[in-house]
């Protein structure tokens, strides 16, 4: 029985070491060699717009109501002690260090990360990937590198955006609303935010991101069983796995930004 | 989908995207006084800092003028010494000019209030690298409850 | 220029731990359509991966225009594989792009023709297997045959050398299977190509093939001209050829006794 446990142990870390190989020597394959720019520009346009301007929405959406529920929380405490002049920083603060680049990873993991996994899975399970590889065409530099070109460049700026939209939310809620003094909105986050310490930090928190979400997405897809249950179950691992190692990595950084 | 289109889309994206840090930047952070412009170093020791930190708001009546930019321990003396990073656009402080850490409000944060001083022939002008020597370190509390009770015993 | 175009020599290879071929030699001549039979389930298209660099065999070297293929480095394996083309039994239609782009596609690859030339080309290609009409459909709005033309236009798209096919007349109706078999024979005549076609329909193979290899059990079971096929000697060859449901290659999977088996209570 245990010998069994240890056995199947074992295995799993064998295999989960394996996969982890695999995926770094995909990502080599993908990145390594000079890139050809007269190809690869047109490409990399198609996947900002899928990747990134098609999950412009639901960032907008979901940062709009995020500022605006963290204007509308914070102010109930705030209000006990009479610092409601403080909800500029407390929405301004949140946003730039945690909810923007987080929520921006787990939502593009759920939008374009799953896309991106059933998408290359489905075309390794009809042979597409295989037939461009007869044609002498590298599907690493033809279809995985401009899928990661554009889902690093793309999540920094929806994180971005995101964080801006939220501030503006907050600044309905907690301005427009509930009253608090527009200009101390605006003057004590200037006081308390920098640029550096806060937005560049955020910035790179949101870059770490988008290379975790976007190389496990495209892995997951490479990797899959080539069967309508293998790209389901990548898929589903794509969400699953990109979230909890975004949430893992973002208490490290944390700790290193923020913590010492 | 035409490419022309998805072009349009994406170069939107990307103006959007900047528009949000140039917002974050300026409106939230307020660049403007750290890091760019430029700006001339001073000295001050004290005895006390209190709750001064790295970053912290340099005045004169109420108009940031600079930022606090380390604070280190003096290996002689054992007292602190804060180093600070003033606008060049303000560089005629005397050397009279003294410096106070001050606390805005009854909860609020510690920041340097700047004094500045009288002029005449024998009085130099501040330059880049020197010291202030009339400096007023951080009231604590705790000693400030302790003189109040010691003169009332008298 | 050697008469042979592939020349496959002792090859073994093994996936996991089941060998799939052990020590296999054969040999594809220059313009002939060259058919690999067997019975499912022994790799014919592992064998086509293989000619084509996508898998290493474990020994043995497979010559391709007199280069080892599995010897050989990343760039010029890519540039052996500009001289040859695959049509896999799906098609592999790039689903994103209509049937003009998809066969446009090696060649905007490969060259920096100019739009109008590439139009000329593909026009030629389309109607050679008489598409043109179908252009702008996109892969998903094509029958499983027209698929499989739209996907051999695309493998011609830039005149190859070889062309190896991966079961072309799989799940055909008896119409697009005439219809492929008059493609392969006519492109094979008319371009100059040399063919490899993997399959197991044996009158269509017997049909169109210069030169047939029977692969069964990891190995060439027999080979000649389909003539000399049909007189092998060997059972397990006629069974093939013929289609017997049980003999030298027996019906049942490899399993214990029948009887025990039903006597002996579930564990």
């Amino acid at each position: 029985m245990i010998t069994e446990k240890l056995q199947n142990l074992g295995r799993s870390t064998i295999d989960n070491l394996a996969g982890f190989g695999r995926s770094g020597v995909m990502l080599f394959g993908a990145l390594v060699g000079k890139p050809n720019f007269r190809k690869g520009w047109p490409l990399l346009v198609k996947q900002l717009y899928v990747i990134g301007v098609l999950s412009l929405l639901i960032i907008l959406v979901s940062g709009l109501f995020i500022g605006m529920v963290l204007a509308l929380q914070g102010y109930t405490v705030l209000v006990k002690f009479g610092a409601e002049g403080m909800l500029g920083p407390l929405v301004a603060l949140s946003l730039l260090r945690e909810l923007g680049p987080v929520v921006t990873a787990l939502l593009f993991a759920g939008r374009a990360g799953s896309a991106l996994t059933a998408e290359i899975g489905l075309m390794k399970a009809t042979e597409q990937l295989s037939g461009m590889e007869m044609m002498a065409v590298d599907p690493l530099r033809r279809i995985i590198a401009p899928r990661f070109w554009a889902g690093v460049i793309s999540m920094p700026l929806l994180a971005m955006v995101f964080t801006a939209v939220g501030i503006l939310g907050g600044h309905l809620i907690g301005v427009n609303w509930l009253g608090v003094d527009g200009g101390s909105y605006w003057s004590t986050m200037q006081a308390n935010v920098d640029l550096y310490q806060d937005v560049v930090n955020g910035l790179i928190k949101s870059v770490v991101f988008a290379v975790i979400v976007i190389w496990i997405a495209l892995h997951k897809g490479f990797d899959a069983v080539p069967t309508s249950e293998g790209i389901s179950r990548a898929t589903t691992q794509t969400v699953v796995t990109a979230s909890l190692t975004v949430l893992g990595f973002d208490f490290i950084l944390t700790a290193l930004m923020f913590g010492g | 989908m035409t490419t022309r289109k998805i072009e349009i889309l994406v170069g939107a994206f990307i103006v959007l995207a900047v528009a949000a840090f140039l917002m974050l930047a300026l409106k939230v952070a307020n660049a403007g006084i750290s890091g760019s412009g430029q700006s001339y170093v001073l000295y001050a020791k004290f005895e006390n800092i209190g709750g001064l930190k790295v970053r912290s708001p340099i005045k004169v009546g109420g108009v940031v003028v600079g930022r606090v930019a380390s604070i280190d321990l003096d290996t002689v003396y054992y007292t602190p010494v804060v180093k600070m990073e003033i606008n060049e656009q303000y560089s005629n402080f005397p050397e009279t000019s003294s410096v106070a850490i001050l606390t805005s409000g009854l909860l609020g944060e510690q920041y340097l209030g700047l004094q500045p001083g009288f002029i005449d022939e024998t009085v130099q002008i501040l330059a880049d690298g020197d010291s202030i020597q009339d400096t007023r370190s951080a009231i604590v509390l705790e000693e400030l409850i302790g003189q109040f009770l010691f003169n009332r015993g008298n | 220029m050697s008469d042979i175009m592939v020349d496959i020599q002792h090859l073994s290879f093994s996936r996991g731990k089941n060998l799939i071929y052990d020590d296999m030699s054969m040999q594809v001549r220059r313009g002939k359509v060259t058919a690999i039979m067997g019975p499912s389930g022994i790799g014919k298209t592992t064998l086509l991966k293989l000619i084509g660099g996508q898998l290493k065999p474990s020994q043995g070297h497979i010559l391709f225009d007199g280069q080892d293929i599995p010897a050989l480095s990343r760039a010029d394996l890519y540039q052996a594989r500009k001289k040859m083309s695959m049509l896999f039994q799906s098609g592999a239609l790039f689903t994103e792009m209509s049937v003009f782009d998809n066969v446009a596609f090696p060649i905007r690859e490969h060259t920096r023709l100019s739009e109008s030339l590439i139009n000329i080309i593909v026009l030629m290609k389309l109607e050679s297997v008489g598409l043109r009409g179908a252009r702008d459909l996109m892969p998903a709005e094509l029958s499983g045959g027209m698929a499989r033309r739209a996907a051999l236009a695309r493998a011609i798209a830039l005149d190859p050398e070889l062309i190896m096919y991966d079961e072309p007349f799989a799940g055909q109706d008896p119409i697009s299977m005439g219809v492929i078999v008059r493609l392969i024979k006519e492109l094979n005549n008319a371009l100059g190509l040399t063919s490899i076609v993997v399959s197991h329909d044996v009158t269509e193979v017997m049909s169109i093939a210069d030169y047939v290899y029977l692969v069964a059990e990891k190995k060439v079971i027999g080979h000649g001209t389909p003539e000399q096929l049909r007189q092998d000697k060997s059972a397990l060859v006629q069974q093939f050829l013929l289609g017997e449901a049980d003999g030298a290659v027996p019906f049942h999977y490899k399993a214990a006794a029948y009887e025990d088996e039903l006597m002996e209570p579930r564990r």
